[in-house]
C-alpha cells in the first residue's frame, strides 16, 4: 500500500505499524519525531500504531530557527 | 544585587535570547551564540530524511552548548498545527519550553490573536512552558496571560525587517500595564541601539536571529548586541531622566566670570 512520507510517495506493507516504517526508512537515533495525519505519534507508540493506505506521516528533525 | 532574569521560575544572566538560524556556517552560528552571552537559544523542526546531516550536526551543538532550549513553531497557522509540532520538540529536546507561534498572514508574519489564545490554552493544559510571539496588542496579551502564560513576547516590529520598536505608545502601554509581567521583545530589531532602547523602556528581555546572523561579522555584531542590552538594562536601573523642552545648563551659572563686565557693558550700551 501507498502512503505520504514527508510529501513523497513511499510503499509499505499493508498492516505495517510505524516502527516497521521507520525502520524500513532507515531512521535511527532519538533525532526524530512522527506524526500521522497531523496527529503527534509518541515514540512509545511506534509498534501499535498501524499504518493504512493514504496515511499522511510527517517525520520531522531538529533545524535551526528563529 | 544580581539582576536576574526569570522565566517560569528559572533564572539567567543574560537578557538576550538568540535564534540559531540563517548564519553562514554552524560555526559562526555557535561562536555568535557564544559571544552574544545568551543562555536561551531557539531551535525548530522540519522534515528530513535520514539522509539529511544538519539534523546530526544541530544535535551535536545542543548537547554542549548547555542554553536552555527554545523550540519554535514557526509557520504553523492552526492550533491544531502547533500542537502536534509542540509534542514532536518536547519529545525530541526533551523541555516544556514553548516559542508559541501561530502565523496570521504570510505577508508580515503577523501573529494570529485568536489562534495563539486557543493554542496556548491547550498547550499550558498540556503542561508546556509557553513563551508566545504576539503583537504588541494589550488586550490579546492579557487574553494570552489569563489563560496560564507566565511569560509574553510582544513584536518590535515584523520577523526580519530590522525595522526596530514600530509601536512605542503599545510598547509602553504594555511595560506599565503589565509591571510584573516578563516582556520579550521578540523579532524585527535590527540594530543594537534598538535592543539598548527597548531594555530602557523596561522591557525584561530581546529576542533577535536575523541581525546578528546577517551581520557582516556576526561574531563581532552578537558581542555588540549583549553590550547594547547589557547598557539598556543598567540605564533602566539607574533611572532615566525626564525630557524636557527648554535648555538647562549642567554648569553652574553661579559665580560665573565676566558677569559683571556683560551688565556693565550693556549699561553702557
Amino acid at each position: 500500500m501507498q502512503l505520504l512520507v514527508n510529501g513523497e510517495t513511499i510503499t509499505v506493507n499493508p498492516g505495517d505499524t510505524v516502527s516497521a516504517l521507520i525502520q524500513q526508512l532507515g531512521y535511527r537515533g532519538e533525532t526524530f519525531a512522527v506524526a500521522l495525519n497531523g496527529d503527534f505519534v509518541p515514540r512509545a507508540h511506534y509498534a501499535q500504531v498501524s499504518l493504512s493506505a493514504g496515511d499522511n506521516v510527517d517525520i520531522v528533525a531538529p533545524v535551526v530557527g528563529g | 544585587m544580581a539582576d536576574k532574569l526569570t522565566l517560569y521560575g528559572k533564572e539567567f544572566d543574560s537578557r538576550l535570547l538568540v535564534g540559531t538560524a540563517l548564519y553562514p556556517s554552524p560555526a559562526i552560528m555557535r561562536e555568535a551564540v557564544a559571544a552574544s552571552g545568551a543562555q536561551i537559544i531557539t531551535l525548530s523542526l522540519r522534515r528530513q530524511s535520514p539522509a539529511q546531516q544538519q539534523g546530526k550536526i544541530l544535535w551535536d551543538y545542543i548537547q554542549e552548548s548547555g542554553c536552555q532550549l527554545l523550540p519554535n513553531t514557526a509557520g504553523c497557522k492552526t492550533p491544531k498545527e502547533v500542537i502536534a509540532l509542540a509534542e514532536m520538540s518536547r519529545e525530541i529536546f526533551g523541555t516544556d519550553w514553548l516559542k508559541l507561534e501561530v502565523i496570521g498572514d504570510d505577508y508580515n508574519l503577523q501573529p494570529d490573536p485568536f489562534g495563539l489564545v486557543e493554542a496556548a490554552r491547550e498547550l499550558l493544559k498540556r503542561g508546556f512552558r509557553v513563551l508566545p510571539y504576539c503583537t504588541d496588542d494589550l488586550v490579546v496579551c492579557r487574553k494570552l496571560l489569563d489563560v496560564g502564560c507566565e511569560v509574553l513576547m510582544p513584536w518590535g516590529s515584523p520577523i526580519g525587517t530590522g525595522r526596530g520598536l514600530m509601536n512605542k505608545y503599545n510598547l509602553r502601554t504594555l511595560r506599565e500595564r503589565l509591571p510584573d509581567t516578563p516582556l520579550i521583545i521578540d523579532a524585527g530589531i535590527g540594530a543594537p541601539s534598538q535592543a539598548c532602547e527597548a531594555m530602557e523602556m523596561g522591557f525584561d528581555g530581546v529576542l533577535l536571529n536575523t541581525a546578528i546572523a546577517r551581520a557582516q561579522n556576526p561574531v563581532l555584531m552578537a558581542e555588540a548586541f549583549r553590550l547594547a542590552i547589557e547598557s539598556g538594562r543598567a540605564a533602566r536601573n539607574a533611572g532615566l531622566m525626564l525630557q524636557r523642552q527648554t535648555a538647562s545648563p549642567s554648569t553652574p551659572t553661579l559665580d560665573m566670570p565676566f558677569w559683571q563686565q556683560t551688565i556693565n557693558s550693556g549699561e553702557e550700551s
